[in-house]
Protein backbone atom coordinates (compact mmCIF):
# COMPACT_ATOMS: atom_id res chain seq x y z
CA UNK A 1 0.00 0.00 0.00
CA UNK A 2 3.17 2.60 1.23
CA UNK A 3 4.93 1.03 -1.71
CA UNK A 4 2.32 1.84 -4.72
CA UNK A 5 1.74 5.24 -2.81
CA UNK A 6 5.00 6.55 -2.44
CA UNK A 7 6.31 5.27 -5.96
CA UNK A 8 3.09 7.21 -7.65
CA UNK A 9 4.31 10.24 -5.94
CA UNK A 10 7.63 9.92 -7.10
CA UNK A 11 6.64 9.34 -10.34
CA UNK A 12 3.91 11.63 -10.28
CA UNK A 13 6.50 14.51 -9.29
CA UNK A 14 9.00 13.20 -12.51
CA UNK A 15 5.86 14.04 -14.89
CA UNK A 16 5.10 17.25 -13.21
CA UNK A 17 8.84 18.39 -13.39
CA UNK A 18 8.96 17.16 -17.04
CA UNK A 19 6.02 19.30 -18.02
CA UNK A 20 7.72 21.90 -16.28
CA UNK A 21 10.28 21.79 -18.51
CA UNK A 22 9.44 22.36 -21.89
CA UNK A 23 12.72 22.08 -23.77
CA UNK A 24 13.30 18.71 -22.53
CA UNK A 25 10.07 17.56 -24.11
CA UNK A 26 10.65 19.51 -27.97
CA UNK A 27 14.76 18.43 -27.80
CA UNK A 28 13.70 14.34 -26.62
CA UNK A 29 11.23 14.76 -29.57
CA UNK A 30 12.89 16.88 -32.46
CA UNK A 31 16.08 14.70 -32.59
CA UNK A 32 14.43 11.58 -33.75
CA UNK A 33 11.92 13.19 -36.22
CA UNK A 34 15.56 14.92 -37.52
CA UNK A 35 17.20 11.57 -37.52
CA UNK A 36 14.42 9.96 -39.42
CA UNK A 37 13.62 12.60 -42.16
CA UNK A 38 17.07 13.02 -42.83
CA UNK A 39 18.09 9.44 -43.14
CA UNK A 40 14.88 8.76 -45.78
CA UNK A 41 15.40 11.78 -47.74
CA UNK A 42 19.25 11.43 -47.49
CA UNK A 43 19.21 8.05 -48.67
CA UNK A 44 16.83 8.43 -51.28
CA UNK A 45 19.30 11.01 -53.10
CA UNK A 46 21.92 8.79 -52.56
CA UNK A 47 19.92 5.93 -54.75
CA UNK A 48 18.08 8.22 -57.40
CA UNK A 49 16.86 5.46 -59.03
CA UNK A 50 12.98 5.58 -58.14
CA UNK A 51 10.00 8.97 -58.37
CA UNK A 52 10.48 9.73 -54.68
CA UNK A 53 8.43 5.91 -54.26
CA UNK A 54 11.81 4.45 -52.48
CA UNK A 55 12.03 7.69 -50.01
CA UNK A 56 8.64 6.30 -48.93
CA UNK A 57 10.20 3.27 -48.59
CA UNK A 58 13.30 4.33 -46.86
CA UNK A 59 11.18 6.56 -44.45
CA UNK A 60 9.15 3.74 -43.70
CA UNK A 61 12.06 0.87 -43.24
CA UNK A 62 13.37 3.41 -40.47
CA UNK A 63 10.07 4.51 -38.85
CA UNK A 64 10.33 1.41 -35.80
CA UNK A 65 14.30 1.98 -35.57
CA UNK A 66 13.31 6.00 -35.05
CA UNK A 67 10.54 5.37 -33.05
CA UNK A 68 12.71 2.85 -30.68
CA UNK A 69 15.48 5.65 -30.77
CA UNK A 70 12.91 8.09 -29.19
CA UNK A 71 12.20 5.40 -26.73
CA UNK A 72 15.50 5.23 -25.38
CA UNK A 73 17.12 8.13 -25.49
CA UNK A 74 13.55 9.43 -23.14
CA UNK A 75 13.83 6.66 -21.04
CA UNK A 76 17.69 6.47 -20.13
CA UNK A 77 17.61 10.56 -20.03
CA UNK A 78 14.89 10.50 -18.01
CA UNK A 79 16.83 8.82 -14.85
CA UNK A 80 19.53 11.42 -15.00
CA UNK A 81 16.88 13.15 -12.42
CA UNK A 82 18.15 10.70 -10.19
CA UNK A 83 21.74 12.14 -10.67
CA UNK A 84 20.34 15.84 -10.14
CA UNK A 85 18.02 14.59 -7.27
CA UNK A 86 21.32 13.19 -5.27
CA UNK A 87 23.34 16.79 -5.56
CA UNK A 88 19.75 18.88 -4.92
CA UNK A 89 19.41 16.41 -1.87
CA UNK A 90 16.08 15.44 -2.48
CA UNK A 91 17.13 11.92 -2.81
CA UNK A 92 18.27 12.18 0.76
CA UNK A 93 15.04 13.07 2.04
CA UNK A 94 13.52 9.92 0.22
CA UNK A 95 16.48 7.91 1.36
CA UNK A 96 15.16 8.64 5.09
CA UNK A 97 11.28 8.44 4.22
CA UNK A 98 9.97 4.85 5.20
CA UNK A 99 9.30 4.34 1.21
CA UNK A 100 11.36 0.89 0.67
CA UNK A 101 13.60 0.34 -2.31
CA UNK A 102 10.94 -1.02 -4.14
CA UNK A 103 8.44 1.88 -3.61
CA UNK A 104 11.96 4.12 -4.86
CA UNK A 105 13.03 2.18 -8.16
CA UNK A 106 8.74 1.69 -9.42
CA UNK A 107 8.78 5.48 -8.33
CA UNK A 108 11.51 6.88 -10.61
CA UNK A 109 11.02 4.13 -13.26
CA UNK A 110 7.61 3.78 -13.62
CA UNK A 111 7.84 7.95 -13.60
CA UNK A 112 10.38 7.89 -16.58
CA UNK A 113 8.65 5.47 -18.68
CA UNK A 114 5.28 7.07 -18.51
CA UNK A 115 7.37 10.15 -19.74
CA UNK A 116 9.05 7.93 -22.95
CA UNK A 117 5.63 6.60 -23.81
CA UNK A 118 4.29 9.87 -24.40
CA UNK A 119 7.08 10.95 -26.31
CA UNK A 120 6.75 7.84 -28.16
CA UNK A 121 2.64 8.40 -28.62
CA UNK A 122 4.24 11.32 -30.42
CA UNK A 123 6.33 9.78 -33.10
CA UNK A 124 3.91 7.22 -33.11
CA UNK A 125 1.34 10.04 -34.32
CA UNK A 126 3.78 10.58 -37.30
CA UNK A 127 3.09 6.92 -38.31
CA UNK A 128 0.72 7.70 -41.39
CA UNK A 129 3.01 10.03 -42.81
CA UNK A 130 5.72 7.03 -42.56
CA UNK A 131 3.17 5.56 -45.08
CA UNK A 132 1.19 2.94 -42.01
CA UNK A 133 -2.32 2.85 -42.00
CA UNK A 134 -3.37 0.92 -38.15
CA UNK A 135 -6.34 0.08 -36.72
CA UNK A 136 -6.89 0.04 -33.36
CA UNK A 137 -5.98 -3.51 -32.26
CA UNK A 138 -2.69 -2.50 -34.18
CA UNK A 139 -2.25 0.70 -31.97
CA UNK A 140 -2.77 -1.10 -29.18
CA UNK A 141 -0.56 -3.51 -30.12
CA UNK A 142 2.35 -0.63 -30.52
CA UNK A 143 1.64 1.48 -27.13
CA UNK A 144 2.02 -1.51 -25.25
CA UNK A 145 5.52 -2.93 -27.01
CA UNK A 146 6.35 0.53 -26.29
CA UNK A 147 5.23 0.88 -22.89
CA UNK A 148 7.91 -2.43 -22.18
CA UNK A 149 10.57 -0.94 -23.93
CA UNK A 150 10.58 2.26 -21.99
CA UNK A 151 9.88 0.21 -18.71
CA UNK A 152 12.72 -1.83 -19.13
CA UNK A 153 15.10 1.25 -20.70
CA UNK A 154 14.61 3.39 -17.89
CA UNK A 155 15.39 0.07 -15.42
CA UNK A 156 18.67 0.29 -17.29
CA UNK A 157 19.38 3.99 -16.77
CA UNK A 158 18.58 3.54 -12.84
CA UNK A 159 21.15 0.92 -12.55
CA UNK A 160 23.62 3.50 -14.35
CA UNK A 161 22.35 6.82 -12.60
CA UNK A 162 22.43 5.10 -8.92
CA UNK A 163 26.18 4.67 -8.88
CA UNK A 164 27.32 7.78 -11.39
CA UNK A 165 27.74 11.25 -9.17
CA UNK A 166 28.14 13.04 -12.26
CA UNK A 167 25.72 13.97 -15.41
CA UNK A 168 28.81 14.17 -17.55
CA UNK A 169 29.67 11.02 -16.81
CA UNK A 170 26.51 9.80 -17.42
CA UNK A 171 25.99 10.91 -20.73
CA UNK A 172 29.53 9.26 -21.21
CA UNK A 173 28.78 5.91 -20.10
CA UNK A 174 25.27 6.21 -21.85
CA UNK A 175 26.55 6.98 -25.37
CA UNK A 176 28.88 3.78 -25.00
CA UNK A 177 26.38 2.03 -24.36
CA UNK A 178 23.13 3.38 -25.99
CA UNK A 179 24.33 3.93 -29.48
CA UNK A 180 25.69 0.25 -29.80
CA UNK A 181 22.47 -1.10 -28.17
CA UNK A 182 20.61 0.63 -30.78
CA UNK A 183 22.64 -0.21 -33.95
CA UNK A 184 22.40 -3.52 -32.89
CA UNK A 185 18.85 -3.83 -32.68
CA UNK A 186 18.00 -4.75 -36.26
CA UNK A 187 17.03 -0.63 -36.73
CA UNK A 188 19.72 -0.84 -39.16
CA UNK A 189 20.25 -4.54 -40.53
CA UNK A 190 18.73 -8.03 -38.97
CA UNK A 191 19.87 -10.13 -36.63
CA UNK A 192 19.18 -13.14 -38.99
CA UNK A 193 21.93 -11.82 -41.54
CA UNK A 194 24.54 -10.73 -39.10
CA UNK A 195 27.73 -11.52 -39.13
CA UNK A 196 28.80 -14.59 -36.53
CA UNK A 197 30.27 -11.93 -34.41
CA UNK A 198 27.29 -9.74 -33.45
CA UNK A 199 24.68 -12.50 -33.65
CA UNK A 200 25.42 -13.41 -29.99
CA UNK A 201 25.42 -9.80 -28.96
CA UNK A 202 22.02 -8.79 -30.88
CA UNK A 203 20.09 -12.29 -29.43
CA UNK A 204 21.48 -10.53 -25.86
CA UNK A 205 19.58 -7.19 -26.37
CA UNK A 206 16.73 -6.49 -24.76
CA UNK A 207 15.86 -3.91 -28.02
CA UNK A 208 16.51 -6.54 -30.61
CA UNK A 209 13.19 -8.03 -29.00
CA UNK A 210 11.31 -5.16 -28.56
CA UNK A 211 12.29 -3.87 -32.66
CA UNK A 212 10.76 -7.50 -33.81
CA UNK A 213 7.65 -7.08 -31.52
CA UNK A 214 7.05 -2.98 -33.02
CA UNK A 215 7.68 -4.64 -36.70
CA UNK A 216 5.48 -7.16 -36.18
CA UNK A 217 2.65 -4.90 -34.45
CA UNK A 218 3.62 -1.64 -37.14
CA UNK A 219 3.09 -4.36 -39.90
CA UNK A 220 -0.37 -5.20 -39.24
CA UNK A 221 -1.40 -8.82 -39.26
CA UNK A 222 0.25 -9.67 -35.63
CA UNK A 223 0.71 -13.30 -35.39
CA UNK A 224 0.29 -12.93 -31.12
CA UNK A 225 1.75 -15.77 -29.75
CA UNK A 226 5.24 -14.49 -31.35
CA UNK A 227 3.99 -10.94 -30.37
CA UNK A 228 3.29 -12.18 -27.02
CA UNK A 229 6.88 -14.40 -26.40
CA UNK A 230 8.51 -11.26 -27.96
CA UNK A 231 7.16 -9.09 -25.72
CA UNK A 232 8.13 -11.36 -22.42
CA UNK A 233 11.52 -11.17 -23.67
CA UNK A 234 11.88 -7.42 -23.37
CA UNK A 235 10.04 -7.72 -19.67
CA UNK A 236 12.20 -10.67 -18.88
CA UNK A 237 15.06 -8.06 -19.48
CA UNK A 238 12.79 -5.00 -17.95
CA UNK A 239 12.58 -7.36 -14.58
CA UNK A 240 15.87 -8.44 -13.93
CA UNK A 241 17.18 -4.49 -14.36
CA UNK A 242 14.33 -3.69 -11.43
CA UNK A 243 14.93 -6.64 -9.26
CA UNK A 244 19.40 -5.36 -9.76
CA UNK A 245 17.98 -1.76 -9.32
CA UNK A 246 16.11 -2.75 -6.01
CA UNK A 247 19.49 -4.44 -4.60
CA UNK A 248 21.31 -1.93 -5.31
CA UNK A 249 19.00 0.55 -4.06
CA UNK A 250 19.03 -1.49 -0.41
CA UNK A 251 22.71 -2.26 -0.22
CA UNK A 252 23.94 0.87 -1.36
CA UNK A 253 22.14 3.84 -0.42
CA UNK A 254 24.64 6.35 -0.21
CA UNK A 255 27.58 6.98 -2.59
CA UNK A 256 30.03 6.75 0.03
CA UNK A 257 28.63 3.96 2.07
CA UNK B 1 9.75 10.52 34.12
CA UNK B 2 12.02 11.41 30.82
CA UNK B 3 12.36 8.28 28.75
CA UNK B 4 15.81 7.81 27.34
CA UNK B 5 15.04 8.62 23.80
CA UNK B 6 18.23 7.84 21.63
CA UNK B 7 21.43 5.81 22.91
CA UNK B 8 24.82 5.56 20.60
CA UNK B 9 27.22 3.01 21.88
CA UNK B 10 30.72 2.77 20.71
CA UNK B 11 29.57 3.97 17.15
CA UNK B 12 32.39 3.11 14.27
CA UNK B 13 32.30 4.42 10.83
CA UNK B 14 35.30 4.89 8.49
CA UNK B 15 35.18 6.12 4.65
CA UNK B 16 37.86 3.81 3.31
CA UNK B 17 41.11 4.55 5.14
CA UNK B 18 39.72 7.39 6.84
CA UNK B 19 38.01 7.43 10.43
CA UNK B 20 35.32 9.83 10.77
CA UNK B 21 33.91 7.53 14.26
CA UNK B 22 36.09 6.49 17.00
CA UNK B 23 33.71 4.57 19.28
CA UNK B 24 31.40 7.54 19.82
CA UNK B 25 28.99 6.82 22.33
CA UNK B 26 26.13 9.63 23.12
CA UNK B 27 22.88 9.64 24.61
CA UNK B 28 19.65 12.11 24.50
CA UNK B 29 16.12 11.79 26.57
CA UNK B 30 13.04 12.38 25.44
CA UNK B 31 11.66 16.36 24.91
CA UNK B 32 15.39 17.28 25.16
CA UNK B 33 17.40 20.12 22.60
CA UNK B 34 20.50 17.96 22.10
CA UNK B 35 23.12 19.67 20.55
CA UNK B 36 26.14 18.37 18.94
CA UNK B 37 29.03 20.42 18.17
CA UNK B 38 32.15 20.47 17.43
CA UNK B 39 34.97 21.60 14.58
CA UNK B 40 34.38 20.40 11.03
CA UNK B 41 35.59 17.17 10.06
CA UNK B 42 34.81 16.21 14.06
CA UNK B 43 32.30 13.53 12.75
CA UNK B 44 29.35 15.53 13.45
CA UNK B 45 28.10 15.11 9.32
CA UNK B 46 28.52 11.26 10.04
CA UNK B 47 26.98 10.93 13.25
CA UNK B 48 23.81 12.74 11.45
CA UNK B 49 23.96 10.71 8.97
CA UNK B 50 23.71 7.67 10.92
CA UNK B 51 21.35 9.26 13.26
CA UNK B 52 19.49 9.91 9.86
CA UNK B 53 19.60 6.45 9.06
CA UNK B 54 21.00 7.34 5.94
CA UNK B 55 24.03 5.30 6.54
CA UNK B 56 24.83 2.09 8.64
CA UNK B 57 27.39 2.23 11.27
CA UNK B 58 30.55 -0.48 10.71
CA UNK B 59 30.20 -1.25 14.76
CA UNK B 60 28.94 0.18 17.39
CA UNK B 61 24.56 -0.34 18.45
CA UNK B 62 22.14 2.45 17.98
CA UNK B 63 18.36 2.51 19.65
CA UNK B 64 15.64 4.89 18.90
CA UNK B 65 13.28 4.52 21.87
CA UNK B 66 14.54 1.18 22.38
CA UNK B 67 14.02 -0.14 19.10
CA UNK B 68 17.39 -0.97 17.49
CA UNK B 69 17.97 1.60 14.79
CA UNK B 70 21.00 -0.95 13.19
CA UNK B 71 18.61 -4.08 12.35
CA UNK B 72 15.56 -2.21 11.59
CA UNK B 73 15.85 1.32 10.33
CA UNK B 74 12.42 1.19 8.25
CA UNK B 75 11.10 0.80 11.51
CA UNK B 76 12.46 4.36 12.82
CA UNK B 77 11.86 5.64 9.46
CA UNK B 78 8.14 6.61 9.43
CA UNK B 79 9.03 8.55 13.36
CA UNK B 80 12.21 10.65 12.08
CA UNK B 81 11.79 14.43 10.93
CA UNK B 82 15.00 15.33 9.17
CA UNK B 83 16.26 18.53 8.12
CA UNK B 84 19.61 18.07 5.80
CA UNK B 85 22.48 20.64 5.74
CA UNK B 86 21.66 20.71 1.92
CA UNK B 87 18.09 21.57 1.16
CA UNK B 88 16.35 18.44 -0.08
CA UNK B 89 13.52 20.62 -1.29
CA UNK B 90 12.39 19.82 -5.32
CA UNK B 91 12.97 23.60 -6.60
CA UNK B 92 10.16 23.19 -9.72
CA UNK B 93 7.30 23.10 -7.15
CA UNK B 94 5.77 24.82 -5.29
CA UNK B 95 5.99 25.23 -1.30
CA UNK B 96 2.70 23.24 -1.06
CA UNK B 97 3.63 20.68 -3.57
CA UNK B 98 6.95 20.07 -1.70
CA UNK B 99 4.96 19.32 1.33
CA UNK B 100 2.16 17.57 -0.32
CA UNK B 101 4.44 15.27 -1.92
CA UNK B 102 6.62 14.51 1.30
CA UNK B 103 3.27 13.54 3.42
CA UNK B 104 2.34 11.11 0.90
CA UNK B 105 5.98 9.62 1.18
CA UNK B 106 4.98 9.17 4.66
CA UNK B 107 1.41 7.59 4.33
CA UNK B 108 -0.70 10.38 4.59
CA UNK B 109 -3.59 11.06 1.74
CA UNK B 110 -6.40 13.16 1.35
CA UNK B 111 -8.21 15.47 3.35
CA UNK B 112 -5.85 14.40 5.91
CA UNK B 113 -2.91 15.14 4.41
CA UNK B 114 -4.33 18.61 2.74
CA UNK B 115 -5.67 19.39 6.36
CA UNK B 116 -2.42 18.95 8.23
CA UNK B 117 -0.16 21.08 5.16
CA UNK B 118 -2.40 23.69 5.91
CA UNK B 119 -2.28 23.91 9.56
CA UNK B 120 1.69 23.73 9.34
CA UNK B 121 1.79 26.09 6.88
CA UNK B 122 -0.43 28.82 9.08
CA UNK B 123 1.52 27.57 11.61
CA UNK B 124 4.92 28.71 10.21
CA UNK B 125 3.26 32.06 8.80
CA UNK B 126 4.31 30.25 5.46
CA UNK B 127 0.43 30.09 3.80
CA UNK B 128 0.68 33.13 2.01
CA UNK B 129 3.40 31.46 -0.29
CA UNK B 130 2.47 28.25 -0.74
CA UNK B 131 2.24 28.95 -4.27
CA UNK B 132 5.51 30.20 -4.82
CA UNK B 133 8.08 28.13 -6.14
CA UNK B 134 10.58 27.12 -3.95
CA UNK B 135 13.29 28.31 -6.40
CA UNK B 136 12.31 32.05 -5.69
CA UNK B 137 12.53 31.87 -1.78
CA UNK B 138 15.00 33.68 -0.13
CA UNK B 139 17.44 31.11 1.87
CA UNK B 140 16.09 31.85 5.35
CA UNK B 141 12.17 30.95 4.09
CA UNK B 142 14.15 27.57 2.34
CA UNK B 143 15.00 26.32 5.69
CA UNK B 144 11.73 27.40 7.05
CA UNK B 145 9.72 24.83 4.38
CA UNK B 146 12.49 22.39 4.79
CA UNK B 147 11.61 22.34 8.52
CA UNK B 148 7.95 22.58 8.16
CA UNK B 149 8.16 19.22 5.50
CA UNK B 150 10.18 17.68 8.35
CA UNK B 151 7.03 17.85 10.35
CA UNK B 152 4.46 16.32 8.64
CA UNK B 153 4.53 13.27 10.05
CA UNK B 154 4.26 14.33 13.88
CA UNK B 155 7.62 12.93 14.40
CA UNK B 156 8.93 11.41 17.52
CA UNK B 157 12.60 13.23 17.15
CA UNK B 158 13.42 16.17 14.76
CA UNK B 159 16.84 15.65 13.40
CA UNK B 160 18.83 19.03 11.71
CA UNK B 161 21.95 19.08 10.52
CA UNK B 162 23.46 23.25 10.56
CA UNK B 163 20.20 24.25 10.61
CA UNK B 164 21.32 28.07 10.65
CA UNK B 165 24.69 27.41 8.39
CA UNK B 166 24.41 30.45 5.54
CA UNK B 167 21.53 32.13 7.21
CA UNK B 168 21.93 35.95 8.33
CA UNK B 169 21.09 37.20 11.55
CA UNK B 170 17.28 37.13 11.55
CA UNK B 171 16.65 33.90 9.58
CA UNK B 172 19.22 32.35 12.13
CA UNK B 173 17.11 33.90 15.12
CA UNK B 174 13.94 32.89 13.16
CA UNK B 175 15.04 28.85 13.14
CA UNK B 176 15.86 29.17 17.12
CA UNK B 177 12.38 30.82 17.63
CA UNK B 178 10.84 27.70 15.73
CA UNK B 179 12.75 24.90 17.37
CA UNK B 180 12.26 26.12 20.56
CA UNK B 181 8.49 26.82 20.58
CA UNK B 182 8.86 23.16 18.77
CA UNK B 183 10.01 21.55 21.89
CA UNK B 184 7.40 23.93 24.24
CA UNK B 185 4.40 23.29 22.38
CA UNK B 186 5.04 19.92 21.30
CA UNK B 187 7.51 18.16 23.03
CA UNK B 188 9.27 17.20 20.13
CA UNK B 189 12.89 15.84 20.74
CA UNK B 190 15.38 18.14 19.10
CA UNK B 191 18.74 17.16 17.63
CA UNK B 192 20.61 19.59 15.76
CA UNK B 193 24.15 19.75 14.75
CA UNK B 194 26.53 23.24 14.78
CA UNK B 195 30.11 24.16 14.73
CA UNK B 196 29.05 27.48 16.41
CA UNK B 197 29.69 27.56 20.15
CA UNK B 198 27.02 30.24 21.10
CA UNK B 199 24.08 28.01 19.46
CA UNK B 200 25.27 24.98 21.72
CA UNK B 201 25.01 27.13 24.56
CA UNK B 202 20.98 27.79 24.08
CA UNK B 203 20.47 23.82 23.88
CA UNK B 204 19.42 21.96 26.86
CA UNK B 205 22.42 19.59 26.51
CA UNK B 206 25.73 19.51 24.63
CA UNK B 207 27.91 16.79 23.42
CA UNK B 208 31.41 18.05 22.40
CA UNK B 209 32.54 16.13 19.45
CA UNK B 210 35.90 15.60 18.06
CA UNK B 211 38.13 13.01 16.59
CA UNK B 212 35.16 11.33 15.93
CA UNK B 213 34.54 10.39 20.04
CA UNK B 214 32.36 12.75 22.20
CA UNK B 215 34.72 14.55 23.88
CA UNK B 216 32.62 15.93 27.15
CA UNK B 217 28.56 16.00 27.20
CA UNK B 218 26.16 17.59 29.43
CA UNK B 219 23.79 21.19 30.30
CA UNK B 220 25.70 24.27 29.27
CA UNK B 221 26.09 24.94 33.24
CA UNK B 222 27.57 21.83 33.86
CA UNK B 223 30.02 22.03 30.96
CA UNK B 224 30.87 25.38 31.58
CA UNK B 225 31.86 24.45 35.50
CA UNK B 226 34.36 21.69 34.29
CA UNK B 227 36.36 25.13 33.41
CA UNK B 228 36.26 26.11 36.70
CA UNK B 229 37.31 29.88 37.98
CA UNK B 230 37.29 32.64 35.48
CA UNK B 231 39.32 32.77 32.24
CA UNK B 232 42.16 35.26 31.38
CA UNK B 233 43.05 35.80 27.69
CA UNK B 234 46.46 37.61 27.11
CA UNK B 235 47.30 39.31 23.78
CA UNK B 236 51.19 39.18 23.35
CA UNK B 237 53.93 39.47 20.22
CA UNK B 238 55.58 36.61 21.60
CA UNK B 239 52.94 33.95 22.52
CA UNK B 240 55.71 30.99 22.50
CA UNK B 241 58.18 33.28 24.85
CA UNK B 242 55.29 34.14 27.44
CA UNK B 243 53.62 30.78 27.76
CA UNK B 244 57.12 29.46 29.12
CA UNK B 245 57.70 32.50 31.22
CA UNK B 246 53.94 31.82 32.43
CA UNK B 247 55.06 28.10 33.01
CA UNK B 248 58.66 28.63 34.96
CA UNK B 249 57.09 31.71 36.67
CA UNK B 250 53.69 29.93 38.12
CA UNK B 251 53.85 26.74 37.24
CA UNK B 252 50.94 27.27 34.98
CA UNK B 253 49.92 25.78 31.74
CA UNK B 254 48.33 28.45 29.51
CA UNK B 255 47.38 27.38 26.47
CA UNK B 256 47.70 29.32 22.86
CA UNK B 257 44.42 29.69 21.00
CA UNK B 258 44.99 32.09 17.81
CA UNK B 259 47.56 33.70 18.79
CA UNK B 260 46.32 33.77 22.19
CA UNK B 261 47.15 32.67 25.40
CA UNK B 262 44.41 31.67 27.62
CA UNK B 263 44.78 30.59 31.24
CA UNK B 264 42.65 29.20 33.38
CA UNK B 265 42.56 30.60 37.25
CA UNK B 266 40.15 30.53 39.83
CA UNK B 267 40.30 33.65 41.25
CA UNK B 268 41.63 35.35 38.20
CA UNK B 269 41.04 39.07 39.28
CA UNK B 270 43.51 38.73 42.31
CA UNK B 271 45.70 36.79 39.43
CA UNK B 272 46.16 39.47 37.32
CA UNK B 273 48.07 41.85 38.96
CA UNK B 274 51.00 39.68 39.63
CA UNK B 275 50.69 38.23 36.19
CA UNK B 276 51.31 41.91 34.58
CA UNK B 277 53.91 42.56 36.96
CA UNK B 278 55.97 39.42 35.76
CA UNK B 279 55.56 39.95 32.41
CA UNK B 280 55.17 43.93 32.16
CA UNK B 281 56.54 44.21 28.22
CA UNK B 282 55.39 41.27 26.89
CA UNK B 283 51.85 41.57 27.60
CA UNK B 284 49.93 43.72 25.52
CA UNK B 285 46.25 43.84 26.69
CA UNK B 286 44.45 41.19 29.37
CA UNK B 287 41.04 40.57 29.48
CA UNK B 288 39.16 38.45 32.19
CA UNK B 289 35.89 36.45 31.40
CA UNK B 290 33.95 34.05 33.11
CA UNK B 291 34.85 30.55 30.84
CA UNK B 292 32.27 29.43 27.69
CA UNK B 293 31.55 26.25 26.08
CA UNK B 294 35.09 27.29 23.63
CA UNK B 295 37.25 27.42 26.68
CA UNK B 296 36.10 23.76 27.75
CA UNK B 297 36.47 22.43 24.33
CA UNK B 298 40.38 24.18 24.20
CA UNK B 299 40.29 22.97 27.40
CA UNK B 300 39.36 19.50 26.59
CA UNK B 301 40.61 19.14 23.10
CA UNK B 302 44.28 20.99 23.78
CA UNK B 303 44.82 18.12 25.87
CA UNK B 304 43.81 15.99 23.51
CA UNK B 305 46.18 16.99 20.43
CA UNK B 306 48.96 17.76 23.25
CA UNK B 307 48.77 13.67 23.99
CA UNK B 308 48.41 12.85 20.48
CA UNK B 309 51.43 15.25 19.60
CA UNK B 310 50.00 16.51 16.81
CA UNK B 311 49.91 20.29 18.24
CA UNK B 312 53.01 21.95 18.62
CA UNK B 313 52.74 23.38 22.33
Amino acid sequence: MNVLLGGATLAQRELVRFYRQRSRIVGSLAMPVIVWALLGSGLQAAFPSGMGQESREFLKYFFPGNLILTLVFTSIFSTISIIEDRHEGFLQSVLVSPLSPTGIVLGKVGGGAFIALFQGLLFLALAPLAGFHLNLLDILAVVITITSISLTMTALGFLFAWRLDSVQGFHAVMNLVLFPMWLLSGAFFPPESASRFLKPLMYLNPLTYGMWALKGALGGKIEWVSFMSLLGMVLLFGIVFMGSSVWLVHSKREMTA
Amino acid sequence: MKQRWIELKQIRFSYGEKTALDGLSLEVNEGELFCIVGPNGGGKSTTFKILSTLIQPHAGSLSFWGEDGVRFPQRIRPHLGVVFQSPALDKKLTVEENLFYQGKLYGLTGKKLKEKTAQILARFELSDRKQDKVETLSGGLKRRVEITKSLLQNPKLLILDEPTTGLDPIARREVWDHLKMLRKEEGVTVVFTTHLMDEAESADRTALLDRGRVVVSGTPSELKSLVGGDVIALKTNHPIELKNGIHEKFQLEAKLVDQELRIQQTEGAKFIPALVEAFPHQIQSVTLGKPTLEDLFVLKTGHHFWKSETRPA
